[in-house]
């Protein structure tokens, strides 16, 4: 009933030198209206396709996409993508790149002041006030991530799409901003789709772990609901057994039913 | 770190096996700070003695340079047939003495003559760089377009720069248009083709931020296209002015007129050859000078 994000038979087919190469297919996936899914798989099985599919960047070569009812025909600002590198303007400053965005969406209806300040509440929300005026090179890659994280929140999109938001990062970092983004969109309520390579991280943040079989020709193998209470403690998940049966069926999909046929 | 160890450092002080005299724990509980402070003295004074090797080599390599040329330049001077440095440098002091002279309209002061050739310059790479960079801009953004442009442009580059002299007179019918759309056609080449491969390289990282966003076509050119290629585009333009001084003291030796170039051929023609030398340092000072001042702006627009 609450259908929101629906993606109906999708399949993605590439042409290559080599000839038509099946990334996708047979996608079938309904996502809820502030729900939380993280998209698992091995390295080279469509990840990154599905979600640039969400996010309009490419077009299925069959099946559709709906957001709010909606067919996706092409990217747009409802849809805040934070990219697998980041991907800040290294030419302007933090601030300016999360208020060309917060330029793009709001700029009509509201006066330059509020955008500015809007910009500011996004930086403060990733607790970067006071790298405002740095640019992307002066920054670490902690902050960096932060920033894109802080660009696609301000357009207070409908659907918040982040391919391996934190692949780049050391454990530590990561687990800060884990915990930072689960803040962040608990108090947003939005609905977010991310990709990962991290069982730890699937399991921990999402609603849903969506697991995609091995490439190519790619589909959804298995979806694991993960009923845990939020605020989600992060030691007390290292002990706790529904959270620990959850991560053992993400391991086993991954390295028994989906082990690489090297 | 050298490892050699200072006369100032106790024996004692040296790291010993376990279980030894007591003397040696107190040595050890003591050495630390007289070790560090030794220690650090002396990186001191190796980084210091590094550095002034650093001035050094800076200032005397260069230098030494430079005394050779001299002295090959003198040694090649004593067998008759060009003038040395000591009679080029009587010669230079009475052309600086008094740059800014007028004699009518073909004789006057080597400041004069600078001027000319860099206006001629500038006005050539200006229009150039006019036409250059935004059909570099379209070429690398519309496929049709560089496969429209790309024949043309591999088949004109490689000509040789004064071929295109007699084209312009004929057409201009002046020696300055002349000269100035030999500079033109010579330098534009660079400015176009590093745009386009400017254009062609951005990320497409950047170019999805641009389609996520639905930014307007003028957002995507002010905020992503053009700083996106700003370096490519100065890389173009120091090539092409890097060309432009080149060809126009070629140029000017063929039209005549006020110019460092027909300096050179009429003091060719005086059998002046101290004067020749003046200007042939003359031109490669303005052009290190072009090419460093280029090279600065360049380093501003680096983003990382
Ligand atoms: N533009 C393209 N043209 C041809 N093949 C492509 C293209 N994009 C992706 N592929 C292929 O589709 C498959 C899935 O790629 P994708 O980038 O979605 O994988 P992924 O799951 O995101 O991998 P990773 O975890 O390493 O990022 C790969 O085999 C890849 O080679
Ligand atoms: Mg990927």
């Amino acid at each position: 009933m609450d259908r929101y994000l629906n993606i109906e038979q999708a399949g993605m087919i590439f042409e290559t030198r080599n000839g038509a190469f099946t990334a996708l297919r047979d996608i079938n996936l309904t996502i809820q209206k502030g729900e939380f899914v993280t998209l698992i798989g091995h390295s080279g099985c469509g990840k990154s396709t599905l979600l640039n599919l969400i996010a309009g960047l490419t077009t299925p070569t069959t099946g559709y996409l709906f957001l709010s009812e909606r067919q996706i025909v092409g990217p747009g600002p409802d849809r805040g993508v934070v990219f697998q590198n980041h991907s800040l303007l290294p030419w302007l400053t933090c601030f300016d790149n999360i208020h060309l965005a917060v330029e793009r969406v709001f700029a009509e209806t509201e006066s330059k002041a509020q955008l500015r300040e809007r910009t500011q509440r996004a930086l403060e929300l990733v607790g970067l006030a006071t790298a405002a005026e740095k640019r992307p090179h002066e920054i670490s890659g902690g902050m960096k991530q932060r920033v894109g994280i802080a660009r696609a929140l301000a357009m207070e999109p409908k659907v918040l799409l982040m391919d391996e938001p934190f692949g780049a990062l050391d454990a530590l970092t990561r687990a800060r901003l884990q915990d930072e983004l689960m803040r962040i969109v608990t108090a947003t309520g939005s609905t977010v789709v991310m990709v990962t390579h991290d069982v730890d991280e699937a399991v921990l943040l999402a609603d849903r772990v969506v697991m995609m079989t091995n490439g190519p020709a790619a589909t959804i193998g298995e979806i694991l609901h993960v009923d845990l209470p939020r605020p989600r403690e992060r030691l007390a998940m290292a002990s706790n057994p529904q959270y620990l049966a959850a991560r053992k069926a993400v391991l086993e999909f991954l390295y028994q039913k989906q082990l690489k046929a090297a | 770190m050298i490892p050699a160890p200072s006369p100032t450092i106790p024996v004692t002080a040296e790291p010993a096996p376990a279980g030894r005299a007591i003397a040696t724990v107190v040595a050890h509980t003591a050495a630390p700070t007289r070790n560090a402070a030794t220690e650090q003295a002396a990186a001191n004074l190796r980084i210091a003695v590094r550095r002034r090797g650093e001035i050094a080599a800076r200032v005397a390599a260069p230098l030494l340079g430079l005394v050779v040329f001299l002295t090959i330049w003198a040694a090649i001077a004593q067998m008759g047939t060009i003038p040395g440095p000591a009679k080029t440098w009587e010669a230079a002091k009475v052309v600086f003495s008094d740059p800014f002279y007028k004699n009518g309209p073909n004789d006057q002061g080597i400041a004069w003559k600078i001027g000319g050739s860099l206006s001629r310059v500038g006005i050539g790479f200006g229009l150039a760089a006019l036409v250059g960079i935004p059909l570099g801009f379209m070429i690398g953004r519309f496929l049709f377009l560089r496969n429209m442009f790309e024949p043309v442009i591999s088949l004109l580059r490689p000509v040789s720069p004064l071929a295109w002299l007699p084209i312009g007179l004929l057409v201009f019918k002046g020696a300055d248009p002349a000269a100035i759309w030999t500079i033109f056609i010579s330098s534009i080449w660079p400015m176009v083709i590093n745009t386009a491969v400017g254009v062609q390289r951005i990320p497409q990282d950047y170019l999805n931020v641009a389609r996520v966003l639905k930014l307007s076509e003028w957002k995507v050119f002010s905020k992503i296209l053009f700083p996106a290629v700003l370096p490519y585009m100065l890389t173009g333009v120091r090539l092409s002015i890097g060309i432009a001084w080149l060809v126009i003291v070629a140029a000017e030796m063929l039209t005549g007129g006020v110019g460092i170039g027909f300096w050179v051929w009429d003091e060719w023609n005086n059998l002046k050859v101290e004067n020749i030398i003046i200007a042939i340092f003359v031109i490669g000072v303005i052009g290190l000078l072009l090419e460093y001042s280029l090279l600065l702006l360049a380093k501003r627009w680096q983003y990382d």
